[in-house]
């Protein structure tokens, strides 16, 4: 079978970070990625953008070539498309390769496998041609697709990065519908603190909403009342603000109302998850640098708790330096010396996410639905389904699934999960603690049978 | 079916021919499939199990399955595939696209 000393999963800010820092240190490090090409999330694609998609993404997103650049370092070995589906024992990982089935054992196994888009379940949100804001700028980054016709709905500055970037390519929206209030802005005021840093990302916010305004792309602020409308595709969004109601004709939706952990791996092998009142979602437990509670690995990124492309990509430092101390190869002393400067940077980072958070409440709306609103996209259960399990007794997620398969689809609960755990925690009057997540079993991803074949007796099937 | 895309393709790139429930499309060699199937004006890329609703890519990084297409009678998600040369690409059957939880018990 294949061994490396560090095996990182997820090529995003976080895991090239750290797999760059562990081979500083002369671990040998295998990253795994699903994706075809290394830079996750907010860095995705970046080594084929072009000149053009490059003016339009801005200049945060080229710094990711300089951290996918660091990931040809000598000692690790980046295996592209590989879907990890198991994590079992001492950090025995299987993915699934072009088909085949593989294995790889860890010394040390660090999971970076970044954030989810919250789901935003509003009427109509599964109707073709309803996507995620994330996923039109996914279209933009990693194929140089617009959508001509669309409408932005939701709130958070990536709702307003992509607008932005959709003005820059010659494509603004046709509007855009924000969820939030001046009240939320206001009201967010008070934590900023010393943090200056929160201006600086304010000003950044307010020079993407320059943008969009002299695009002349029409905002929609403090919206209500949320719908899609169509049949078989999305044709218009309906919306209340100012005291009126809207409706906006178009093809495309984007959703957006911020991105919350992607706990999937974590989770399959026990990591202590807790709720974050603060950002609304559940995060691992973890200590200083990121060693899980309940299970033998190490995360970072936004995966660990919500704190962007800048935090992610020193906190994936930070754990590549706990493992390669773990490993022998550094002593305490030294590990706690470098990592003195990251811990200090990483700290300043953070002191600014309060204010997102406050500033950019998901949307009541899509926390609450309404009964007739799907929930579960796999299985179509809505939210009315859940809060009649909770009135025959049902208390928690794992228990909903007996009663109508909610979180049993293919997505295994990615898209559902925390709305199912806050339905049935506002029902039983519960916290979300109480109340509880899905359990999340492998395999990760779907595998066939012909992939499991593949696997030869050394696991090497996928190379 | 080949309607105006509500899609724009920024740059022009080599193509090549697929099929997608036996029409023919023209998509560019080595792109994202899903991306390339929406460009190319495809709007409903599988119906679901329960209720028959349309459905196309929602995520586009691999966590929805919504954009599940069925190739070589393997069940994919069309937004982590490349595109190549040959791809007959249809919509999966209704068994299919059924969940896994089931099977991994
Ligand atoms: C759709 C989307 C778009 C975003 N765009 C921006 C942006 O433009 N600007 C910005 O500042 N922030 C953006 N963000 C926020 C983003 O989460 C962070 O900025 C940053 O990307 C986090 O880095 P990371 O390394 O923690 O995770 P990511 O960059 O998300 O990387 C995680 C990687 O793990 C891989 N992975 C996950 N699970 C598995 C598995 N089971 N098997 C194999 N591989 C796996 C994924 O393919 C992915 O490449 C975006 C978030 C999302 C969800
Ligand atoms: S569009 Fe969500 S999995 Fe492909």
């Amino acid at each position: 079978m294949q061994r490396s000393d560090v095996v990182v999963i997820g090529a995003g800010p976080a895991g090239m970070a750290a797999a760059a820092t562990a081979a500083g240190h002369g671990a040998s490090v295998t990253v795994l990625d699903e994706q075809s090409r290394p830079g996750g999330q907010i860095y995705r694609d970046v080594d084929r953008a072009g000149p053009a998609r490059a003016a339009i993404l801005g200049r945060d997103y080229l710094h990711g070539a300089r951290l996918s650049g660091e990931l040809r370092a000598a000692g690790i070995t980046h295996i592209d498309g590989a879907e990890v589906w198991a994590i079992e024992g001492q950090g025995r990982v299987s993915y699934t390769r072009r088909g085949c089935a593989a294995q790889i054992e860890a010394g040390r196994l660090i999971l970076a496998t970044g954030a989810l888009e919250r789901p935003m379940p509003v009427p109509g949100w599964t109707l073709p041609g309803v996507m995620t804001a994330g996923a039109g700028q996914i279209l933009l980054k990693q194929s140089g697709v617009l959508a001509r016709r669309a409408v932005l709905v939701g709130c958070g500055p990536l709702l307003y990065l992509v607008a932005a970037q959709m003005v820059r390519a010659g494509t603004p929206p046709v509007a855009l519908i924000e969820t939030q209030t001046r009240h939320d802005l206001t009201g967010a005021a008070r934590h900023m603190g010393g943090a200056l840093r929160g201006w600086r990302h304010l000003a950044k916010g307010l020079r993407l909403l320059a943008e969009i305004r002299r695009a002349g792309v029409p905002r929609y602020t403090g919206a209500r009342g949320i719908e899609i409308e169509g049949t078989d595709r999305a044709q218009a969004v309906i919306c209340q603000s100012g005291g009126k109601t809207h409706r906006i004709a178009c093809d495309t939706v984007l959703l957006h109302h911020g991105v919350v952990p992607n706990t999937q791996a974590a989770r399959s092998i026990g990591v202590r998850h807790r709720w974050d009142a603060a950002q609304h979602c559940f995060a691992p437990v973890l200590d200083t640098w990121g060693g899980a509670e309940g299970a033998e690995a190490l995360i970072a990124g936004d995966g660990a708790g919500i704190g962007g492309a800048v935090v992610a990509e020193l906190s994936g430092r930070i754990a590549a330096l706990r493992a390669v101390e773990q490993l022998g190869r550094i002593t305490e002393g030294e590990r706690d010396r470098l990592a003195a400067p990251l811990l200090r940077a990483r700290g300043r980072e953070r002191a600014v996410r309060p204010f997102l958070d406050a500033a950019y409440p998901p949307f009541a709306e899509a926390l609450a639905p309404a009964d007739s609103t799907i929930i579960c996209r796999c299985e179509e259960v809505t939210a009315g389904d859940i809060r009649g399990y909770a009135r025959l007794g049902c208390l928690g997620p794992n228990q909903a699934k007996a009663f109508g398969r909610p979180g049993m689809g293919p997505c295994q609960g990615r898209y559902c999960g925390l709305s199912v755990t806050g339905l049935l925690a506002q029902a039983n009057g519960q916290t979300p603690d109480e109340t509880g997540y899905m359990r999340v079993r492998p395999p990760l991803k779907p595998v066939t049978l012909g992939a499991l074949a593949q696997m030869d007796g050394t696991g090497d099937g996928a190379r | 079916m080949k309607t105006v895309s509500p899609f724009l393709e920024l740059e022009e790139k080599p193509r090549v021919g697929v099929t997608f429930e036996g029409e023919r499309f023209e998509l560019p060699e080595g792109e994202n499939l899903a991306a390339s199937l929406l460009a190319a004006g495809v709007r409903v890329f599988r119906r679901t199990p329960v209720s028959d609703a349309p459905r196309a890519p929602f995520c586009m990084m691999g966590a929805c399955f919504d954009c599940l297409v069925e190739i070589d009678g393997v069940v994919r998600q069309a937004c982590m595939i490349d595109v190549v040369d040959e791809l007959e690409i249809v919509r999966p059957g209704a068994e299919a696209a059924k969940g896994t939880d089931d099977a991994a018990k």
